[in-house]
């Protein structure tokens, strides 16, 4: 039997196992008879029919959604997943971006018949550029890691046109991973210098490391532990002077509006995550969205199309000789353009400001509460996040992945573990602005619940979760025994 | 504020237990010059009324195929979505989850994506398919970076019938590693040996053709992927999923590579995005994929469940040396494809696919009768044609729109320099009156002298 009495514990079919001949779930609209026969020579005609199911819709409908209840989302429960700032995402802003006049535009409509969707992505663009304090923006890229490589093909442009591309970039052992590919991508070598002591770049490494080699930085502010880089002017300054350029990964953006713009710290780039800071919804794994903001050094580089506007309309130029190309098929995830204009509107600029204060202060409260039991990995006020060691809990036995998947029989999900890599046993923690007091004190005591229980029952914890619907799973045997669709042979 | 539940009483009773006496104690670290110190010059939160009419005010403005007969593909395309596929996309359970990290609290997603990759993989009858990619683009950009690691070649050909958006992006992203491309005319829209051969050497990593290829032509693949493979070159393959229900499948004439753009399942047009950038290839390859891949495993109780498999090909495993930079993909527009998949089926992927074809035909027939109109082009074609019009074809586009009709993609704003070009796409969604009302409004373009 495969129910279980348990529910949410019965193995779930896949699609392809209530399949059965002849049923469907569509109708096609109608052909006139008028119409001509679909004339295709017999040997580019499909013979065998690709095995998708065959199920009426109410059968989809159910398996689906039984499979959605196995998922732990933001709209359920607390999600302190450390720089992917899972706020709430509101409802409003999925029903604009599905409105007739945005959902069925084609991408090549003009000018004329777009007025209003280019006037809304213009609007974006100066929030934006309100928000980071820089002159131009492209809103091309998909998502973040998109615009770190858009980014970093500016900066070879730029350098390019002075003559030489260079040769490395910069990045702190702290750095996203997402960092040191772009920088592949772009043509780039990583050099990769260790931060100090209190987990900030360690301006000396910089300056030995700085030549005319060097084509730029890539630093996240506040980094990746959750730390505004203190020595920012600096940092970019010698950067500057060895005549590199700085880029700022933005993931973390959720700190900074309304309280500092790296525009003023002197970037020559950031990209901002929309699906983080401006409350686009994560979808799963995507669809996301990363604008890159630039200074006007780097304006000329920007992809193509640039949308502008003139006294009568809105329009794309193509016609940009020094573009780096085009890094989408299109202008981007529209999708999600809307969505964060219809969160920024609804905020305001003081609201946006809100958001980032009430960010940092949940942030700093869980760093306080939770320090009786847990190692803050740098004791001083955070921003927006805060980063602890489970290095306390290891020397009870109890490892880092264990606290993680002991918090999901509490229907929490863990904090985002074992990044950035410098530190050992990591929990990165980000409540965001979304949760509420209570919700942050329960997460507090469930926190201190699990340490008891590292002292008191450790093998409790190395078998956890035991209320999800799978138990832990063997990951190394999926890689192991390859199984990646659902029949065996090709047809 | 309505997204923020902490009251100023909240706040300060918080700042009290954190030991600091206000807000700015927290923010010590940033330099006071670099603190900002004005409000930021954005229009004050506005009640959620106020910002729908805003909203609504500008899609008021774009003309659309919710109202307006759409003839426009190149790359994206009015399909019908069915309810069903929007009420499951909607629920939070997958709208708001994150990658899925933790896979004993995302075996719905996780779920998803490996019926997911079955789809793609029926669809194109290949054997390996990935979670997805940002676009079409974006999905042949990663193919070519895929074919230059495996052949350690850096010379790519590809035709002119494959999409000129997606060659912009492949060019963008893989020029920085010094690819070069080279492309090969198309006589008459087909992909032809002759054309390609020229440009075949022991140097090319890899040829990349369109099935049906960017005119809407279906070319025979069988006798181009022979002669690619003869010259150890990989064969790449822009494919579309919706053409699948009736053409042969790329997989079935031993495609190495097939990529495609699968806006088409289930997704709106919606000005160019969010899309779906599809990415399938031979076990051979699939260490090189680019991007998430979901597997089967087994959980402590022996229990089926799914993980995320061959991370190590990933950047937050591999950093400097991941197959690709992806991180954050199309996760929600892959998981409408799969519910539209699902509700479609083997049978209405067939008819839609011939409701496609057969409407293209209709639609040539009648404007063949039209003086001033042209067909370059012969040969099957699927949903997609290539129309010379009498004049320019942005004029001709303008008069149809005035007509509200979006009458296809003059091929001037795909940078191409034939101007009289018009790219034309019919849909299942298209009906005889619509096709009879261009026709109609092309009879009077001519008649009333605009050409
Ligand atoms: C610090 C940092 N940089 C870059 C990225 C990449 O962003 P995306 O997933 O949108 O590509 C992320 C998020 O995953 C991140 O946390």
């Amino acid at each position: 039997m495969k129910r279980n009495i348990l529910a949410l514990q019965s193995e779930m079919d896949m699609i392809f196992e209530l399949s059965r001949n002849g049923r469907s779930g569509y109708q096609v609209p109608p052909t006139s008879d008028q119409l001509p026969e679909f004339e295709i020579p017999q040997e580019l005609r499909r013979n065998a029919a690709p095995r998708l199911p065959e199920v009426s819709e109410n059968t989809t409908v159910r398996h689906y959604v039984n499979l959605s209840t196995r998922n732990h989302h933001i709209d359920k429960d607390f999600y302190p997943l450390g720089s992917c700032t899972m706020k709430y995402n509101p409802k409003v802003n999925d029903e604009m971006s599905a409105l007739p006049g945005f959902a069925g535009l084609n991408p090549w409509q003009t000018g004329a018949t777009a007025q209003g969707a280019m006037q809304l992505m213009y609007e974006l663009s100066d929030a934006l550029l309100e928000v980071t304090g820089m002159d131009d923006i492209t809103l091309q890229p998909a998502a973040g890691a998109q615009g770190e490589f858009a980014a970093l093909l500016m900066f070879r442009a730029y350098h390019q046109k002075n003559g030489n591309p260079r040769k490395r970039i910069i990045i702190p052992d702290s750095a996203h991973g997402t960092n040191p590919a772009s920088i592949i991508l772009a043509g780039y070598a990583v050099t990769q210098l260790p931060s100090d002591s209190n987990g900030l770049m360690d301006t000396e490494a910089l300056k030995r490391a700085l030549d005319e080699d060097v084509a730029g930085l890539m630093i996240t502010n506040p980094n990746t532990l959750g730390l505004f880089e203190s020595n920012i002017s600096k940092i970019i300054d010698l950067v500057h002077e060895a005549g590199g350029l700085v880029y700022m990964d933005g993931a973390n953006l959720n700190a900074l509006m309304g309280i500092s713009r790296p525009g003023d710290m002197g970037f020559d780039a950031c990209h901002m995550n929309l699906h983080k800071t401006f409350s686009t919804p994560h979808g799963g794994g995507g669809p996301g969205s990363g604008p890159v903001a630039i200074k006007e050094k780097l304006t000329r580089f920007l992809p193509v199309p640039v949308l502008t506007k003139t006294k009568a309309e809105f329009a794309w130029d193509w016609d940009r000789p020094d573009s780096i190309g085009s890094v989408h098929s299109f202008y981007g995830n529209f999708g999600m353009h809307v969505r964060a204009l219809a969160y920024i509107k609804s905020m305001g600029g003081d609201g946006l400001r809100a958001i980032s204060e009430n960010a940092i202060i949940n942030a700093n409260y869980l760093r306080k509460k939770l320090s009786p039991a847990y190692q803050v990995f740098v004791d001083k006020p955070c921003m927006h996040e805060v980063v602890l060691s489970g290095n306390l809990q290891k020397q009870k036995g109890v490892r880092t992945t264990d606290i993680a998947k002991r918090l999901l029989d509490f229907g929490i999900h863990p904090p985002t573990v074992y990044f950035p890599l410098i530190v050992p046993e990591c929990l990165m923690i980000e409540p965001t602005e979304s949760e509420s007091r209570e919700t942050l004190d329960e997460f507090v005591e469930v926190m201190m619940q699990i340490d008891r229980e590292a002292s008191e029952s450790p093998d409790l914890l190395k078998q956890a979760p035991y209320t999800t619907p799978v138990r832990r799973l063997d990951e190394a045997g999926a890689a192991r025994n390859l199984n990646i669709r659902f029949y065996d042979d090709i047809r | 504020m309505r997204y923020i539940p902490n009251t100023p009483d909240d706040r300060s009773a918080m700042l009290r237990d954190i030991g600091v006496s206000s807000f700015e104690d927290l923010l010590t670290a940033i330099p006071k010059d670099l603190r900002y110190q004005k409000p930021l010059n954005i229009a004050p939160g506005k009640s959620e009324w106020e910002v729908r009419r805003e909203m609504e005010a500008m899609a008021l403005k774009n003309q659309n195929a919710m109202s307006t007969p759409c003839f426009m593909g190149a790359g994206c395309y009015d399909h019908f979505v069915p309810s069903a596929v929007n009420a499951l996309a909607s629920r939070s359970e997958y709208a708001t989850a994150y990658t899925p990290y933790q896979p004993e609290v995302a075996q719905g997603t996780l779920q998803v994506i490996y019926e997911f990759q079955t789809m793609i993989s029926e669809l194109f009858a290949m054997p390996a398919a990935n979670a997805s990619l940002y676009d079409g683009g974006n999905a042949l950009s990663e193919a070519v970076s895929m074919a230059c690691a495996h052949t350690k070649r850096r010379r790519v050909v590809w035709t002119e019938a494959v999409n000129p958006a997606y060659r912009r992006v492949a060019r963008t992203n893989n020029v920085a590693h010094g690819v070069t491309f080279d492309t090969a005319p198309c006589a008459n829209g087909c992909q032809s040996n002759e054309d390609i051969a020229m440009l075949l050497s022991e140097d090319v990593a890899a040829v990349v053709l369109q099935y049906p290829n960017f005119y809407g032509v279906v070319d025979d693949l069988k006798k181009l992927i022979e002669r690619i493979h003869t010259a150890g070159a990989l064969a790449i393959v822009v494919s579309d999923p919706m053409a699948m229900g009736v053409l042969a499948p790329p997989g079935r004439f031993g495609a190495d590579i097939v990529v495609g753009e699968g806006q088409s399942l289930g997704n709106f047009m919606s000005y160019g995005g969010p899309y779906l950038g599809l990415f399938a290839c031979t076990m051979e390859l699939v260490r090189l994929m680019p991007g998430r891949i979901v597997g089967v495993t087994k959980d402590l109780d022996r229990k089926r469940g799914f993980v995320l498999t061959l991370q190590t090909r990933e950047q937050h495993i591999r950093r400097d040396k991941a197959t690709s930079n992806v991180c954050t993909n199309q996760g929600l527009i892959a998981t409408r494809a799969t519910f539209y998949l699902s509700l479609v089926g083997p049978q209405g992927l067939r008819d839609i696919g011939n409701a496609c074809g057969r409407r293209a035909a209709y639609l040539i027939s009648k404007l063949r009768d039209v003086p001033g109109f042209g067909f370059p082009h012969s040969g099957p074609h699927f949903r997609e044609f290539l129309l010379r019009v009498p004049g320019k074809a942005e004029e001709f586009f303008d008069h149809m729109a005035a007509h509200g009709v979006l009458a296809g993609v003059p091929l001037v704003r795909l940078g191409l320099a034939d101007e009289r070009g018009l790219l034309v796409a019919l849909t299942e969604t298209r009906t005889l009156e619509d096709m009879d009302l261009y026709v109609s409004l092309a009879q009077k373009y001519v008649a009333e002298g605009k050409r």
